[in-house]
């Protein structure tokens, strides 16, 4: 494959997490029976007209900052026209010579490289209803069909990149951090599987060393980010197979048949698309306000690349760690509040990732939704520093704070679960232990140094956990000399 | 002026008979000639008007208010079948 | 005579009710044995709904009766072309691919003068989907101009200006994008106003070309108008292209007095190609102007000229991708001849639409399509950019702009249906104000051989008062708007 460089660039669509559709105030919470959140305007009757969602646009000026994109000072609305029964009005009201905005990038690592993708533009446009096709599982060999318009009038936003993927396993982490990027600011769910993130993608092979680009071809029907990785690899194949033959890649549309692996070509006996773009006269220019574009790159905050950074340079974590911390906003944001009270990082890294995330992921919860806040949990941690609680109770501890809420202190009061600081008490126990398991005692006594281990369990068993295991240990072998 | 009547026909959906296709074909070609007197007017920089009184960014809060009787829009439809509009074979 | 009520004019009605002498069922009696009588030969209306209008009219008298303070429209029938959507009630576009089609909701201006208490007779006859000047392209019926019955009552709101004419209705709703509320009124002898664009809501309005259509009322007299524009302008959150300029009391400012008024005559407009009886009578009422105390002098718009081509590209344009939902799949007509999808579409499509329709399709497919759209759509929106500059300069010198409505009368029917461009060509008077998005009012300042002439003031954008304070005073100080056809 090394005698061919690839040329990728991809053509995404992201559904805005929005209450109401783009130009109607229909619902655009999924799940509803067929036509149910419809209008008039989102099925295209006779003398409807479109009213544009102000926080669609936000989000997408959101997303375009996200991306180092410049806002546009003007855009506009364009009809595409094109006939399709899940497009109610025969057109599509989407951007088309004026988009929202242009010129950005996004960074992704890919295999520990650091690649910076361009992004052409973003724009906003509305979805089309949804298609049900009888008697087939795909459109081809479908006798009828059944048009569900609930999904009409979504908001999309279409993000372009430039040509600069060089790899379809590129593709896929391009794909893989733009969903995290997306999520992250919360301008979309970015599902490929719930179809809240698509792709399509247009992809050329060239001689290696050539600059000019290759034919192109164009693949759809890609429903997963594995899917993106596997359909151009399949379609990188295919054209590397045609050019070593000495022919000439036919300029058309694939779909990815996700069973064989394999890109299907369309029997195109389809009319070229002459969309006929013209300006909305329905809708009027967008001039976004300088104000208004300033309050969004507020909302946004700080992107979850740089957090990563500043956990790794400023507090010391390993990469790995900040890479998990960072997914998303909410997980990140507790750490950062822990780590304002607590000294040790590291120390919170661990409990965050560990065990606090077993617990939720075991209860179906989320990090927003829970009772143990940062601070308690800072608390926490710093009676284990101090030596008032052990680490392993307070594995158990923090359990039942999350169960109950409850703070350390108290807790630990209700239960007794000090460490024992006393060493009498300790003794006690550690004499108890040896009287109760004369076998091992023996076994240790005649050079089986494993079986301390043991015994120090025996010892962490009777006190409760409440005893230091280090301590306890050194107590028995004093004992067992 | 030959325009391309088969093309323009299939793009706008229209199924024209052939006599038509021949009347059309004539009155387009007189109407789109007379269009062309425009060339004889100088626009050389003048900026081109989508809105003859200009505005902008008219939006709305985004807030849901259900439509209400999706029943009235579905009774128009020509085929129906489990609540959705049904349509033939779209493949040939 | 009870039965005479249905000549009266709003205004006079409105006193009446008010007064209790009259009910709002009264007068819809009137205007419906008047439409027994004369619709056999006028054929203004797509749909008749006699018992909804009764119904409505029994609510306005409560409402009268209770002492509310009622709006002067309270009770007054007015008729609505069939393209604007009624819920409910057929909507046809008089266009066989809708000859079925109940919308599941009203249009903004039907709402309005429905909370008023206004009762709709019917909805009246249009050339199909508004493109036309003449209805002659209504897909049912043409309709006969009450003056002259072998003449076309003009188009494409020729319906609702015929019904007017032939006190069918007190008062009626049109539609305007090339002139299609004016050019009606004048050759029915009636006042049709086109507003400012953006001035009346267009939610509703089942679109043909959406930067040109507006909404207006077409009347038996100024005052009329001025009611109802009172009553359907102002902002409407649903309509993006509604402005949000507050509406002035239009009733208020009809004074009779044109004193100092600057106005300038369109010399573009009354030279070649305008009829010489219609010349005469646009030149007289000039005349009445200025003794009115007005000053009249000539003024060009050159770039007039351009006004058609450049209008016969952006209107099919829009047209073509407006008109593209009518495709069988989710309302009016589908085919049964429909194997699949592709067929159903071009069958449908066949079947519904009508010559005009097909062919100003045709055009605006054609110029929007790859390698035609710099040429000609392009183009056409830079001319607009010099036509709506023209205006702007001559607003600049004149306070109102006047000229023939149409270059003729009203012209026999048939004489120009088989030569398109002929038709278009008689817009020339009316299309360069909906480029512009100025509002204009048509009302009769004459005659020619027994059929009315039309008198056309432009106004600039959004001073509609000042278009209503000249018009009010030309009326008052002439008797056209007295003359009544004799059917």
């Amino acid at each position: 494959m090394s005698k061919y460089g690839t040329v990728i660039g991809l053509e995404t669509h992201a559904q805005l997490l929005t209450e109401s559709k783009m130009f109607c105030s229909c619902s655009t919470k999924f799940g509803a029976k067929p036509n149910t959140n419809i209008c008039p305007v989102c099925t295209g009757q006779p003398g409807v007209l479109p009213v544009l969602n102000k926080r669609a646009v936000a989000l997408a000026i959101k997303t375009a900052i996200a991306l180092n994109c410049r806002i546009e000072k003007m855009s506009i609305f364009a009809r595409k026209n094109y006939f399709y029964p899940d497009n109610p009005k025969d057109y599509q009201i989407s951007q088309y010579e004026l988009p929202l905005a242009t010129g950005g990038h996004l960074e992704i690592v890919v295999e520990g490289v650091k690649r910076r993708i361009g992004i052409t533009r973003i724009h906003l446009e509305e979805d089309a209803g949804k298609l049900v096709h009888k008697g087939a599982a795909r459109i081809m060999g479908a006798g009828e069909s059944l048009v569900d318009f609930n999904r009409a009038g979504t908001p999309l936003m279409e993000i372009v990149t430039e040509p600069d993927i060089r790899s379809p396993l590129e593709a896929k982490v391009f794909m893989e951090t733009l969903q995290h990027l997306l999520q992250f600011i919360g301008v979309c769910d970015a599902k490929m599987e719930e179809g809240s993130l698509r792709c399509d993608a247009n992809i050329s092979l060239r001689p290696a060393g050539e600059t000019k680009f290759g034919t192109k071809t164009e693949v759809k029907n890609m429903n997963s980010f594995r899917a993106v990785w596997k359909a151009l690899e399949a379609e990188e194949k295919r054209h590397a197979e045609v050019l070593d033959e000495g022919g000439k890649i036919a300029q058309e549309t694939r779909f990815f048949d996700d069973i064989n692996e394999t890109t299907i070509g369309m029997r195109s006996k389809e009319y070229a698309h002459d969309y006929r773009y013209f300006p909305e006269p329905d809708l009027v220019p967008i001039e976004p306000e300088p104000a208004w574009v300033e309050e969004i790159k507020r909302t946004l905050g700080e992107l979850p690349e740089k957090r990563k950074e500043r956990f790794v340079k400023e507090l010391g974590l390993p990469e790995a760690d900040a890479e998990i911390l960072i997914s998303t906003p909410a997980l990140s944001d507790y750490f950062e509040a822990c780590v304002k009270t607590y000294s040790k990082p590291k120390i919170a890294a661990n409990w965050i990732m560990g065990d606090l995330t077993a617990y939720l992921n075991a209860n179906g919860l989320t990090i927003d939704r829970i009772g143990l806040t940062p601070g308690k949990l800072a608390e926490m941690l710093e009676m284990i520093d101090k030596g008032t609680i052990s680490g392993k109770s307070a594995k158990t501890i923090l359990v039942e704070m999350l169960k109950t809420g409850k703070t350390v202190h108290d807790i630990v009061k209700e239960q007794g679960l000090t460490q024992i600081s006393d060493e009498g008490e300790l003794i006690k126990i550690v004499e108890e232990v040896i009287k109760q398991n004369p076998k091992q005692v023996e076994e240790f006594k005649s050079g089986k140094e494993t079986v301390i281990m043991f015994l120090v369990g025996q010892v962490m068993k009777a006190s409760k956990g409440r005893a230091k295991a280090d301590r306890a240990q050194e107590l028995l072998r004093k004992k067992l000399i | 002026m030959k325009i391309d009547v088969d093309h323009v026909a299939k793009l706008a959906r229209l199924g024209l008979t052939e006599e038509e296709k021949k009347l059309y074909g004539g009155q387009l070609a007189r109407i789109l000639d007379y269009a062309e007197t425009l060339n004889n007017l100088k626009t050389e920089g003048i900026e081109p008007t989508t809105h003859a009184i200009p505005m902008k960014n008219v939006m709305r809060e985004d807030a849901v208010h259900p439509f209400g009787d999706p029943a009235a829009i579905m009774a128009n439809a020509p085929q129906e079948e489990s609540g959705m509009f049904l349509v033939p074979r779209i493949v040939e | 005579m009870k039965n005479d009520l249905c000549k009266k004019t709003a205004h006079e009605l409105s006193s009446l009710l008010k007064k209790g002498e009259i009910s709002s069922v009264e007068i819809v009696d009137s205007v419906f044995s008047r439409i027994e009588a004369a619709e056999d030969k006028v054929k203004a209306f797509v749909s008749l709904n006699r018992d909804r209008a009764i119904e409505a009219a029994r609510a306005a008298d409560k409402l009268i009766k209770s002492g509310d303070n009622t709006d002067p429209l309270c009770g007054i029938p007015v008729a609505i072309k069939d393209n604007m959507c009624t819920r409910g009630i057929a909507t046809t576009c008089s266009s066989k691919i809708l000859a079925n089609y109940l919308p599941p909701y009203n249009a903004e201006v039907v709402d309005r003068l429905s909370a008023i208490g206004v009762p709709f007779p019917g909805k009246t006859n249009l050339d199909e989907f508004a493109m036309g000047s003449s209805t002659e392209n209504s897909g049912f019926h043409s309709t006969r101009n009450p003056w002259d019955l072998k003449a076309v009552p003009g188009g494409s709101s020729g319906g609702s200006a015929a019904a007017v004419a032939a006190d069918e209705t007190i008062a009626a709703l049109g539609s305007d994008t090339g002139g299609s509320i004016r050019q009606p009124a004048a050759f029915c002898g009636v006042v049709g106003l086109k507003p400012t664009y953006g001035r009346v809501s267009r939610y509703g309005l089942v679109a043909f070309a959406s930067s040109l259509d507006q909404i207006g009322p077409i009347t038996k007299d100024v005052t009329d108008a001025a009611l109802i524009m009172n009553a359907i302008a102002g902002y409407d959150a649903k309509d993006s292209t509604s402005v949000n300029v507050p509406v002035p009391d239009y009733r208020s400012v009809l004074v009779n007095n044109a004193k100092k008024f600057r106005i300038g005559i369109i010399s573009e407009l009354v030279g070649k190609g305008i009829d010489e009886d219609v010349k005469n009578a646009v030149k007289e009422a000039a005349r009445v102007l200025e003794k009115l105390g007005a000053i009249v002098e000539e003024v060009s718009l050159p770039t007039f000229e351009y006004a058609c081509p450049t209008y016969y590209i952006i209107a099919p344009a829009e047209a073509s991708s407006n008109l593209a939902r009518y495709d069988g799949v989710k309302f009016g007509h589908r085919s049964k001849e429909a194997p699949d999808l592709l067929t159903m579409y071009y069958n449908t499509r066949r079947e519904g639409f009508g010559a005009e329709v097909k062919r100003r399709i045709m055009i605006g497919t054609y110029v929007l399509s790859a390698g035609y759209y710099d040429a000609y759509y392009l183009k056409a929106l830079k001319a607009r950019t010099l036509i709506k500059n023209d205006f702007n300069k001559a607003f600049e010198r004149f306070d109102a702009l006047i000229s023939p409505t149409a270059p003729s009368v009203a012209f026999k029917a048939g004489e120009k249906v088989s030569d398109p461009l002929a038709m278009y060509l008689s817009d020339i008077a009316t299309i360069p104000i909906n480029l512009a998005g100025v509002p204009a009012i048509s009302l009769p300042c004459g005659f020619s051989n027994g059929l009315p002439v039309g008198l056309q003031m432009i106004g600039e954008a959004f001073a509609e008062e000042k278009l209503f304070q000249l018009a009010y005073t030309y009326e008052q100080n002439t008797e056209w708007h007295k003359r009544k056809p004799s059917l």
